[in-house]
């Protein structure tokens, strides 16, 4: 116990430290770290706040930009954004009967009816209470559940590397919606995207077809801005805008007596569920709200209220989906294995900041580490602070129409594309690539699975030509006793998609999530 | 023999012809397509073994996988019922797909400026509704804020002016 606070201490020192800052010519001392975290949590409300525009395209778009930060500041940024959007999410879900975000789905059956009933003040601050308890117990199990972690995933072979990202990926995909066959199959097209440029191995330019722009390879920044940035856009476009902004008044929005105590349970349900769904591979917070909101259904005694303005059906997810999005860093941070698209991204950025993700990164480099664990929890402050007093502010910004909005996220995500590489080529393949997300989601292919291949491609290849190499070419190696770690991982991913295949689940599944996105 | 499902049968088409892609670019073309034609087509890359994989080993397993997907995907749209593809808007598209290349391929020629107004321009035209003030205003504020945001702040390699212009009042 003592060591976890001793190392929170080096995060909190790390988040509060004073730097020498040079912006726009002038030198500045200023705690640089903590303002990150502050204009990270602004963006991310932001973007939760607006509706159609999610916290990928938003953390792909300031990626090129973080390439002139140090690490830790950049990464604790973009962490912000992503749980920033929880909070944010919440607001226009209650609010407008929108999904900010695509979390607080399930936020909306029960936050809207309480602002009809007038009780958006009370329905918001049970949103923000219940995120920020989630998120100070998110914070603790990552402080706790990390290192352990990674001291086991220290011993990993390049076998058990590589069964562990075909678990990773076969558990992304049995949790995502939609048919099972097409993620799978997008999780191997993203694999053979991320193959494109120079083989670490022979030198052979593949898949470039003699251009010289392809030569390292497809940018994920490039990919996930085509898929979900561009690809957001159109599919936002296609249909006319209508927005019944609820503003006639927040009213107060201190909670009754009675609501304290039905929020209670419900908070504590969805922190604990959260918490579990995020760790998983394929979790995060959008799983985690889903699940709650099931969970909540089924066990409270209030059932009968719920969708008609039910307190527990605010609570618990909005509890969840904050846990979720903050332990979802546990697997990226011990193992270097992304859970969510939001992750991919994340190992991204420290793959840009030449940092390689793994269980190597927490003795290392810890100030980065236990710098980055703090700084969610400071956040979460924050995120309180700005979301209650200064909720009006939001709601105003919601009245923004679209057509304000989206050529101003188009041109931002243009820049930071182009000034990847300042090559005119990289906006040509962004643009590409939101013809194929947009065709995609057409047939009902989630781009989702594939940013995550796209990133564990090249990982994946060369941790096979490793393990393969070391046994001589004998292909048991992963399910040999002599590798029980590597043999439970393939197994178990194998027992998933058996479990997911068998007929009577697979109609259990698909029920599941069209009941969810109602 | 009845397609029920648009959207498999598609899917499934898309991901056999990415997959057969990716297995003839890597492992270059069969024999006899080679010998129809007197040379070899697409040279390919290395197989290697097991033991030590060449360039083309992992992509072309992973392209036969794919494509298997891709043919299971198809034979589902056979059997299963499933919805029709929704209806392609080419308009947004088109207009978001063109402004960014505009974007790209002005910038070094027209600056900063320049490109991002064409931007802006082109796109809000692909919007349900387009006001001539309003896009002017919108892309003003927008060209001022880049320019201080990336060119200044954040010191990105842009020209902010064309390069047929001499003095360029803001660097």
């Amino acid at each position: 116990m003592e060591g976890i606070f001793g190392n929170l201490a080096i995060g909190f020192i790390e988040v509060f430290k004073l730097q020498a800052v040079t912006f726009a010519g002038m030198t500045m001392t200023l705690p640089f770290n903590i303002l990150m975290c502050l204009i990270g949590c602004l963006l991310g409300t932001l973007i939760g706040v607006l509706p159609g525009i999610g916290p990928v395209a938003t953390i792909a778009m300031l990626l090129p930009v973080t390439f002139n930060l140090s690490p830790i500041a950049a990464l604790i940024m973009l962490a912000g954004i992503y749980y920033g959007a929880q909070y944010g999410g919440s607001t226009t879900a209650i609010l407008v009967n929108l999904p900010g975000e695509s979390s607080s789905v399930v936020t909306c059956l029960d936050g809207y009816q309480m602002a009809r009933q007038g009780r958006a003040g009370p329905a918001l601050a049970t949103a923000a209470i219940g995120s920020f308890f989630a998120g100070t117990v998110a914070t603790l199990v990552v402080a706790m559940f990390a290192p352990p972690l990674a001291e086991v995933a220290l011993k990993f072979g390049p076998a058990e590397y590589f069964s562990l990202m075909v678990l990773g990926l076969v558990a992304a995909v049995v949790l995502a919606s939609g048919s099972l066959i097409k993620a799978i199959a997008m999780v191997i097209l993203g694999l053979l995207l991320g193959l494109v440029g120079t083989d670490v191995n022979s030198g052979v330019l593949r898949f470039a077809f003699g251009i010289s722009e392809l030569a390292d390879g497809i940018g994920f920044v490039t990919v996930a801005m085509g898929m979900f940035g561009i690809c957001e856009i159109i599919a936002n476009l296609e249909q006319k805008e209508h927005r019944e902004v609820f503003t006639s008044k927040v009213g107060s929005l201190m909670p009754t007596k009675q609501d304290f105590k039905r929020m209670i349970a419900p908070i504590l349900r969805g922190t604990v569920l959260g918490s579990c769904l995020g760790i998983l591979p394929g979790g995060g917070a959008l799983l985690a709200s889903f699940g709650a909101y099931t969970l909540e259904k089924k066990v409270s005694k209030y059932s009968h209220e719920f969708g008609k303005g039910a307190i527990e059906g605010v609570a618990a997810p909005e509890a969840a989906n904050n846990a979720g999005a903050q332990t979802s860093f546990i697997p990226l941070l011990t193992l270097g294995i992304p859970s969510n698209a939001v992750m991919a991204l994340m190992i991204g950025a420290m793959m840009i900041q030449g940092i390689a993700p793994g269980p190597q990164v927490m003795t290392e480099r810890p100030q980065l580490f236990w710098g980055m664990i703090a700084s969610m929890w400071v956040g979460n402050l924050m995120l309180v602070i700005l979301n209650l007093p200064l909720i009006g502010m939001w709601i105003k910004l919601l009245t923004v129409p679209y057509r304000y909005l989206y050529p101003s996220i188009l041109l931002f995500m243009a820049i930071g594309v182009f000034s990847i590489s300042n090559q005119p080529f990289d906006c040509f393949l962004m643009a590409c690539f939101g013809l194929l997300g947009y065709v995609c989601v057409k047939l009902g292919c989630e781009p989702a699975p594939l940013i995550l291949g796209f990133i564990l491609g090249p990982l994946m290849e060369e941790n096979l030509r490793r393990a393969m190499l070391l046994s001589r070419g004998d292909p048991w190696v992963f399910i040999s006793p002599s590798k029980p770690i590597s043999m439970g991982f393939l197994i178990a991913s194998i027992l998933l998609l058996v479990i997911i295949a068998l007929p009577a689940l697979r109609k259990k599944r698909v029920e599941v999530f069209v009941e969810d996105n109602k | 023999m009845k397609i029920k499902s648009q959207k498999d049968w598609w899917a499934g088409w898309m991901f056999i012809a990415f997959g057969l892609f990716f297995i003839l670019v890597s492992a270059g073309t069969p024999e006899f397509i080679n010998g129809m034609f007197g040379t070899k087509l697409i040279a390919g890359y290395q197989m290697g073994s097991s033991v030590r994989m060449g360039p083309a080993y992992f992509p072309v397993v992973l392209g036969g996988m794919l494509a298997a997907l891709g043919l299971m995907v198809l034979i589902d749209s056979l059997v299963e019922e499933g919805p029709k593809v929704a209806k392609f808007h080419f308009r947004p598209l088109i207009f978001i797909a063109v402004s960014s290349l505009a974007f790209a391929y002005l910038l070094k020629p027209l600056g900063l400026a320049l490109a991002s107004v064409a931007l802006v321009f082109i796109c809000a035209y692909g919007g349900h509704e387009f006001k001539w003030k309003e896009v002017a205003i919108m892309s003003v504020v927008l060209v001022i804020f880049s320019v201080v945001v990336f060119v200044k702040g954040l010191s990105l390699p842009f020209p902010v002016c064309p390069s047929f212009i001499d003095v360029c009042p803001i660097r």
